[in-house]
Formats: C-alpha cells, structure tokens, sequence
C-alpha cells in the first residue's frame, strides 16, 4: 500500500510539473484518491483517458476510502474513490467545509472468501461466517464446521481481516455481521494483496477481499444466504445474486463541472464500464465489449 | 589586506571578513545545538495539542489501561482500550531484548576484550553496517521467511507472532546495544585488568569479576536503549508481529505493538475525530515511555562519568 501512495505521490508531482511546465495552461489535472479497492481501475481508467482526452490528466492514488473522504471534506481532491458509502458524520463534516458530496455508483465488487488451497470447504454459509467473525461468535475451530484442514495444527481457525479503517472491512461487518461488532484477535492485514498473501501461506487461514484480488494459489467457496449456493464473479454480482457483493462509489463535491464532469460521463460510458469489467469487478449495467478492453 | 596593515591598530580593528565568518559560524553552530531541543519541544507540543482535548473529554482512563478492547470504528460501539497493544510492544520488547542481551553482550566482550588488531576493526565495520540495514527490509525477512520456518519448526497455525517480531526486533537492536556496550567496556581503566592479572586472575575471571561489574552503568544503558529501539519500531513489527488485537498467552500468539496501530491507521482518520485523537493518546504514551527510558539511560551513563 506504501508503494501505492508513494507511486501516487510521484504521479502528482510529475503531473504537477509538466501541468504547471512549458505546454500551456488549458491543461486539466483531476486529483483522484481513495478507496484501495478501486485504485486498480481508478489508474486504468485514468490511463485510457488520456489517449480519450489528452488535454486532462488524471492523478490517482490508493490509501483507502476513509483517506479518500478525507482528502475531500478538506477539498484536495476532486474525486474520491470509495468502496463503501459516506457516512452522515461525514457528510456533515464536508458540508461544514463547504462540499456536497455527491454520489455515483461506478460498479460492483463481489468479495470472495478466500481459503488455503488444502482446505477441503467448498460451501460456506453466511451465519458460519457471522460465526466465525462476529464478537459473539462460537466457532474457533474447523472441526466445529465439521472439516479437517491437513497441515492446519490444532484446526484453529486463523481470521484474516482488514485494518479498521478500510471500505472492505466495513462493508464485510454491514454485509455479515449487521450491526455487530468483529471478534478481536484477527491478523488485520493492511491491504487486499496482503491477506491473500497470508491465506495462500496459511493453512488454517480464513480471509476476505475483492474478488480481483484472487490468484490460482487460493480457494474460493462459494457463498450461501439460506437458498443456493452462488460462487462469486462479476456476473453474480450484477444480477444480485451472490450475498456479499457491495456498490463501488466515486463521489465529487457539488455536481461535477466541467473535465470532472466529462471524466464522470465517460466513466460511466461503455468505454468506462468495459474497463472495470476487464479488472475483475462488475459494471454497472450489462455491457457487450467488443475486445478484452483495458488488457492491452 | 588594508585592516591587517598597521601592527598598531590591530586591537582596535577586528571586524574583518574573518571576524564575520567567525561570528556567522558561531549563530550557525548555535543554532545547530540547540535545534535537537526546538524539535523536541515542537514534536511534543504538536501530539500532545491534537490528543489533549481527546484525553481530557471523551477519553475513560480506565478503559484505555484496563480494557483489551481496540475498536475504534465500531458502529455500535466503539472502544479505545490500549491494554491489548500495550502488551503487544511490551512482549515483543521482552522476547527481543532475552534475543539481544546474550547476542549483543557476547560480541561486545568479545569486540573489547579478546578481539585484536584488523579481526577487531572488521568486527565494529560489521555491527555498525547491521546497525543501517532498514526496517523494511527486516519486516520482509519477518514476514517471507520467518513465518513459514516459524510455521515449520514450531508446527503451530500462524508464524507471525511474537516469537517471530521479537527475534526480528532483537536483531535490530542487538548492533546499537553492541557498540555502547563495548565502548563501556573500553571506559574501564586497564589499570583494572592490570591489577586483576597481578592477583593471578584468569582472563575469564578478569572479566566476570572485575571488567563486567566496573561496566555496569554502561551495559544497563545498553540495554535500556535498546528497550527503547524497541518500543519505538513500527514497520518491522507490524509486518511481522500478525497485527491481531490480542492478549497474548504464548510467543505463538499474533499480537500489536502501539506503533504498528499508529502507522496503519493514522492515514485513514478523519483529522480532529476521536479516532484520530485516540491515536494521538497512543502517540503520548509512546512519547513518555521512550522518553524516560532514554533519560534513565542517560542518567545511568553520567552515574559512571561521576564516580
């Protein structure tokens, strides 16, 4: 995550200094941060958009969808990528600096669950889920969940969460937990790559993140709400079906004008959402891409 | 030049270029000493103005000592109890410093005492090279081979722990410690040696009896700076240590170091929320730990210059 920062850091300052340099003034530089989740895209994005209008550059960078909030109730960017909705405290905080947040819906993230290769689970349901999680949650054991992870010593159930503050962590407790509250002792990896890092190394391990994040070394359980079971991937997010697939936001502050305006529109043109499909996530609306977009 | 002509008026006639650089140079050095003081004084002023109105409003003491219970962006409700990470650096300090005691006081004696010539000099250019490997490159050794030896050879469901933060951590602080040992050791007189051997004392009884025992101060602020290292260590541990909110009953359980919470969360906090001001508390607590560690190690070291 420090190397994505620091590469946000660097674009800024490069953009900075051949937007304020030698080619003119009509030049537009759209700071964009936030949401980890979304960076992925968000540079994707920001990438195409320059062969689409050369004349704005769009500067993004990660840290995550409270750092994104932050940096737009103290109006230093002009989008903020969140994976997670606003809250009200924040919403009063960004009107008392005089921004309206306002918000668009860019796309849909289904977060899988991530289990080491060797585990034999391949259904896993919301409630062991809230009961592997939860604060007041039982379950501690894989034999409790009536498997035998090999390699796993003592089949402890080793809990991979996020850090407190990241859109994945709160939307994974609102999804799974209500208004309940984790089990502390979970290893908070700071970073989607990181937990399934540590999932991959770990046989005992249980973790969560976007499903862009998944790689051939981790399993994936398909996810049970009370009726079938749904695997996660882009197509059972967008017709709802699978239960842990959350809204993927860009909020600006007041009604977007004039570049931020078009980079808006364009986002959300088939060009826009044929990218965020090629990265893994799910777009807003069906769309019909031509070639792999964004894979050149 | 025409100032320096008259022999004469020499006394009289000082304000040439020299006495300008001279006089520039004093306010520059000037500034440069008591520079360690303005920042000292800024750093602590500048936590203490953003978690004071925290600690004193809506922070419960009690809760922050007493509680294990770090959930600060909880819906329903949220809690800052510090008691789960307080322990967390305190066991990560006391594992790395039984891995750095041995480790740094056995080559200080061996660098200082039975080491001569080119082996001693190589020696002193290893320790200090250790000394500048950084943190990160620790953690990443932490984290990509520690964990799955760890997992290996202990045969337990995480490797990330205390055990592998402590050992890491010990090798961070076992250089530092090396050098201010071994120059405490170098600060007793040979007289001493010399008097020993007259009386028919081996080498190792020269040692235990008369060089460790004179050394003492110096070895116990080793030690205590050490402890203050690792106290203040933030990337190695919170990549290493499996930054879990946990009371740890083994060296096999994840923990978090105060640190570690500061770095992965700061970033992410509404400024001015009680959040950022319980972060903030976190950061005072530090302060003053380090703070007077240094100052006893500090003062143990005059105990030696006195006597």
């Amino acid at each position: 995550m420090n190397y994505k920062k620091l590469f946000g850091a660097l674009a800024c300052v490069a953009l900075v200094g051949c937007g304020g340099g030698r080619d003119g003034s009509d030049r537009a530089v759209i700071q964009n941060k936030g949401s980890d989740t979304l960076v992925n895209v968000a540079q994707a994005w920001a990438e195409t958009y320059q062969e689409v209008n050369p004349n704005v550059a769009v500067a993004v960078s990660g840290g995550g969808s409270g750092t994104g909030f932050a940096a737009l109730i103290n109006g230093t960017v002009d989008i903020a990528n969140a994976s997670r909705s606003i809250k009200d405290s924040e919403v009063e905080q960004a009107r008392a600096q005089g921004h309206e947040p306002v918000e668009f819906i860019v796309g849909y993230d289904a977060l899988a669950i991530f289990l080491h290769p060797s585990n034999p689970m391949s259904e896993v349901s919301v409630e062991q889920l809230a009961d592997i999680y939860g604060e007041n949650g039982t379950t501690e054991t894989w034999t409790q969940l009536g498997v035998e992870v090999p390699g796993c010593r003592g089949q402890e159930i080793v809990r991979v969460s996020r850090q407190n503050n990241s859109g994945t962590f709160a939307y994974f407790r609102e999804a799974i937990l209500g208004t309940g509250d984790y089990k502390l002792g979970s290893r908070d990896m700071h970073g989607s790559k990181d937990v399934v890092d540590l999932v991959e190394n770990t046989p005992c391990a249980i973790g969560y993140s976007g499903l862009a994040y998944a790689n051939e070394h981790v399993k994936m359980p398909c996810v049970n709400s009370g009726g079938a079971c749904v695997s996660p991937s882009s197509d059972t997010a967008i017709d709802g079906s699978y239960p842990i697939a959350r809204p993927l936001f860009m909020y600006t502050s007041g009604q977007p004008t004039g570049a931020t305006k078009e980079y808006m529109d364009w986002i959300l043109s088939d060009e826009g959402q044929c990218i965020i499909q090629a990265k893994g996530y799910a777009p807003v609306r069906a769309v019909t891409c031509s070639a792999p977009a964004g894979s050149e | 030049m025409p100032g320096r002509a008259g022999a004469g008026a020499a006394e009289y006639d000082r304000r040439n270029l020299a006495w300008y650089v001279d006089r520039l140079v004093q306010v520059v050095v000037f500034l440069g000493g008591i520079s360690a003081i303005v920042m000292i004084i800024g750093i602590f002023v500048f936590i203490t103005r953003e978690g004071l109105s925290f600690v004193f409003g809506t922070l419960d003491l009690g809760e922050f000592f007493f509680s294990p219970r770090w959930a600060p962006t909880s819906e329903s409700n949220p809690t800052y109890g510090a008691l789960a990470l307080i322990a967390g650096t305190a066991s990560v300090t006391g594992t790395a410093m039984l891995v750095a005691i041995p480790f740094s006081l056995g080559a200080a004696i061996y660098i200082a005492e039975f080491a001569t010539g080119k082996t001693r000099e190589t020696l002193k250019v290893l320790v200090e090279m250790l000394a500048a490997i950084p943190s990160v490159v620790w953690g990443f050794i932490g984290l990509s081979i520690m964990n799955a030896l760890i997992i290996q050879l202990f045969d337990v469901p995480v490797g990330l722990n205390v055990l592998n933060a402590g050992i890491i951590l010990g090798l961070m602080a076992a250089p530092i410690m090396t050098t201010i040992a071994e120059d405490a050791l170098k600060a007793v007189p040979d007289d001493y040696r010399a008097a020993a051997e007259a009386m028919g004392a081996t080498r190792w009884q020269v040692i235990f009896k008369v060089v460790l025992p004179a050394a003492r101060n110096g070895l116990v602020s080793a030690v205590l700076l050490g402890v203050g290292r690792g106290f203040g260590e933030t990337m190695a541990v919170l990549m290493a240590s499996g930054h879990s909110v946990n009371l740890p009953g083994s060296v096999f359980d994840s923990v978090r170091a105060l640190t570690a919470t500061i770095a992965a969360e700061l970033g992410e906090t509404a400024v001015g929320s009680d959040h950022y001001g319980a972060l903030f508390t976190l950061g005072i607590l530090l302060f003053i730990v380090t703070f007077v560690i240094n100052l006893t190690a500090d003062l143990v070291v005059r105990g030696i210059k006195k006597r």
